[in-house]
């Protein structure tokens, strides 16, 4: 009881205590936010009307019913799934340039999986029924239903997501060793559980025998290996961000590293995709259609055809720059990959995945979904709240990591602001 | 749902409705007949195209009108010589007279499956099989997430992307909880072999319309009915039989 008191003290001490390091911040760390919180209020002004009118302002229709949300859906649970590839070096083979960045691994993925249910809720035409989904107050179809696991699977990886790290933080934040024997087993859990969100995604589109294109059992492979692609490399960029705004010191070695792991899921990606590719071109039965629209153009329609032959590109000359260590440990081309990645795969798994599992629909028709304004802006509201969760996420997360932030340091707190206003103007935002 | 319950969420409807369009409505909840499972059949030979089931549907159904109007029943156009690649079909076929030389019409609605994909894939058992067959919607327990439209394979479901609107004079008032009430914006409908109707011994809106004796429609459990007579004597087939859903809805030729 005693110790149960002491626990809810400190972290409400805790808790005050960031709250107010979160608000206190430069110039630059308010534009950014002030930024982000105007195209999220923007989008939001979009997202109303579609509430108010119904998703007939987007341009989706009955013979393509999923669209933009439901791709930017797919990409995210893959880039917050990817936080695997830092926890497995980390907290099992303890690679330390890695394990020293591991937690702001884990807030990405937490914050991509904020983006990816806030996606789906604004693809939802009732959201006032959203609780129908909750089990026991609603009525969830489990276990029949793969969109019943994905809102189980989805919601339990945030929750290790952001226990993980808040554990650990608040342990560090206190000078405290870690209970690694309450911890480890939800570390050891999350990286089935990442492997999980990505193959539960997947099923969800692997098991209708409706849609050919995604019928293929070879999905869920080619989801994990391209989410270990995009996801680290939007990792590589935003730890170098952070090296350069903070005191946080991650090496090289571990971009290198990162880089290397990219370049072996960028090889099995590209061959689980030639595999799909040989089999149905050589069988070239009817199911072919989808990959002709996407390819090639069907009956004169080839709108995607420049979108994934330049995905292919990107993918293909990134797995070049990461394979070829020349390259790959050179800052300039490893970030010239990382941007190749992080469009080409969200071409390939967003837009270049989603709309060709509608066309041609069920009765042969072909329908040209291009998203409309509106869904753009609601999507880059999304966006921007991911990236505003996690740069308030990493605002507390940095200090505490580089020391800056602990109980003990109440004496250097004036000294320790200084240097962190510094810090924020020494950086500059004109960088990125 | 206690029968109380029901009788209160029935009452509050048919107050809302009634305020809506200026009419009263008779909202049924009757159950399915016993013995009862309902199949349809469609003559392929006979039909020409003239899309009077699918208008006859929307009008019965209450479906919403403008922009876009939601229809049930698509026809599609088909050259002689084709029939399972429905890549080769023309849906929006807008000819001065039907039907034309050279090509067949194949009409397609909810085929009501034994074994329905959407059923299967709804987050919130907002849709389900009845005992007589039929697969109906609960349209204000649907979260409009739009699953089963991508698990159908019969594209035998339409989603009401706006508002939908009846103008007040052509609205039908008597209607059944899981078939033709007035729906609402953002959630899933589709073609319930008119459950208003056949529960109580008529046809579905699309039978009676037909002009030429295409569609047929029976109780599958009943050796006396009509629709086991085509099934025994002619040649049925059902679309896409490899994907095991087991329409109970029947296409066959003269033959």
């Amino acid at each position: 009881m005693e110790k149960l008191r002491e626990i809810l003290k400190e972290t409400w001490h805790f808790y005050r205590r960031t709250l107010s390091l979160v608000v206190r911040g430069s110039k630059a760390y308010y534009t950014w936010c002030l930024f982000l919180l105007a195209i999220i209020f923007s989008g939001f002004l979009f997202y109303v009307k579609q509430h108010d009118l119904g998703l007939v302002e987007t341009n989706l229709a009955d013979q393509v019913s999923w669209g933009l949300y439901i791709a930017n859906f797919t990409y995210l649970v893959g880039m917050a799934a990817a936080a695997v590839l830092l926890v497995i070096p980390s907290y099992i083979y303890s690679f330390k340039p890695i394990k020293e960045i591991v937690i702001l691994g884990e807030l990405f993925a937490a914050s991509s999986i904020v983006m990816a249910i806030l996606f789906v809720m604004v693809d939802l035409g009732r959201l006032d029924r959203f609780w129908h989904m909750i089990p026991f107050i609603g009525s969830m179809n489990f276990p029949k239903s793969l969109l019943a696991w994905d809102v189980l699977v989805l919601n339990g990886y945030l929750f290790l997501n952001l226990l993980i790290p808040v554990y650990l933080l608040v342990k560090f934040y206190y000078h405290k060793e870690p209970n690694w024997k309450f911890i480890l087993p939800f570390i050891l859990a999350s990286i089935p559980w990442a492997v999980g969100i990505h193959t539960v995604t997947a099923f969800l589109y692997n098991g209708l025998a409706a849609r050919p294109f995604w019928n293929a059992s070879i999905l869920a492979p080619r989801f994990l290996a391209s989410a270990l692609c995009s996801g680290p490399a939007i990792m590589i960029i935003i730890f170098q961000i952070i090296r350069k705004l903070s005191d946080f010191k991650i090496e090289d070695r571990a971009l290198f590293k990162i880089a290397e792991l990219i370049a072996y899921a960028m090889f099995i990606n590209l061959f689980l995709l030639s595999a799909e590719i040989f089999k149905e071109y050589y069988s070239d039965t009817i199911h072919i259609a989808p990959f002709k629209y996407l390819f090639q153009g069907l009956h004169g329609h080839n709108q995607l055809v420049p979108w994934i032959w330049a995905a292919m590109a990107m993918n293909v000359i990134a797995f070049l720059l990461f394979l070829i260590p020349g390259t790959r440990k050179r800052l300039g081309t490893l970030n010239l990959g990382c941007i190749l990645i992080i469009i080409g795969v969200w071409i390939e798994k967003g837009p270049g995945f989603v709309t060709p599992g509608f066309v041609p629909d069920p009765l042969g028709e072909i329908y040209v979904y291009v998203p409309n304004l509106l869904e753009l802006m609601v999507s880059f509201g999304i966006w921007a709240v991911g990236l505003l969760v996690f740069t308030l996420l990493t605002k507390v997360a940095i200090p505490i990591e580089t020391g800056a932030f602990s109980h003990v340091s109440y004496i250097e707190r004036i000294f320790r602001q200084e240097e962190e206003d510094q810090a924020w103007r020494q950086s500059s935002f004109r960088k990125f | 749902m206690t029968p109380e319950e029901k009788k209160r969420v029935i009452a509050k409807l048919e107050e809302r409705y009634s305020r809506q369009y200026g009419r009263k409505f008779e909202i049924s909840t009757k159950e399915a007949l016993p013995h009862t499972l309902w199949g349809y059949g469609l003559e392929l030979s006979r039909c020409i195209g003239c899309r009077r089931c699918v208008y006859a549907c929307v009008k019965e159904n209450n479906n919403s009108r403008y922009r876009p109007q939601l229809q049930w029943i698509r026809v599609l156009r088909l050259k002689r010589g084709n029939l399972i690649n429905l890549e080769n079909s023309e849906h929006y076929y807008n000819p001065p007279e039907v039907p034309e030389k050279g090509f067949i019409y194949m009409p397609v609605q909810c085929q009501h499956c034994e074994d329905p994909p959407c059923v299967k894939v709804c987050p919130v058992h907002a849709t389900w099989k009845e005992p007589d067959g039929l697969v109906v919607v609960d349209y204000n327990w649907c979260i409009g997430c739009r699953y089963c439209i991508a698990a159908c394979p019969y594209k035998g479901r339409v989603f009401n992307w706006a508002e939908p609107n009846i103008p007040k004079e052509e609205v039908n008032t008597s209607v059944h909880y899981l078939g033709n009430r007035p729906r609402m914006k953002c959630a899933v409908d589709k073609c319930t072999f008119c459950i208003q109707r056949v529960r109580i011994g008529r046809y579905p809106a699309c039978v009676e319309a037909c002009p030429t004796g295409t569609r047929k429609f029976g109780n599958l459990l009943d050796p006396d009915s009509e629709i086991r007579y085509i099934i025994d004597r002619k040649r049925v087939f059902r679309l896409k039989e490899d994907l095991n859903t087991e329409p109970k809805f029947y296409y066959f030729f003269e033959a």
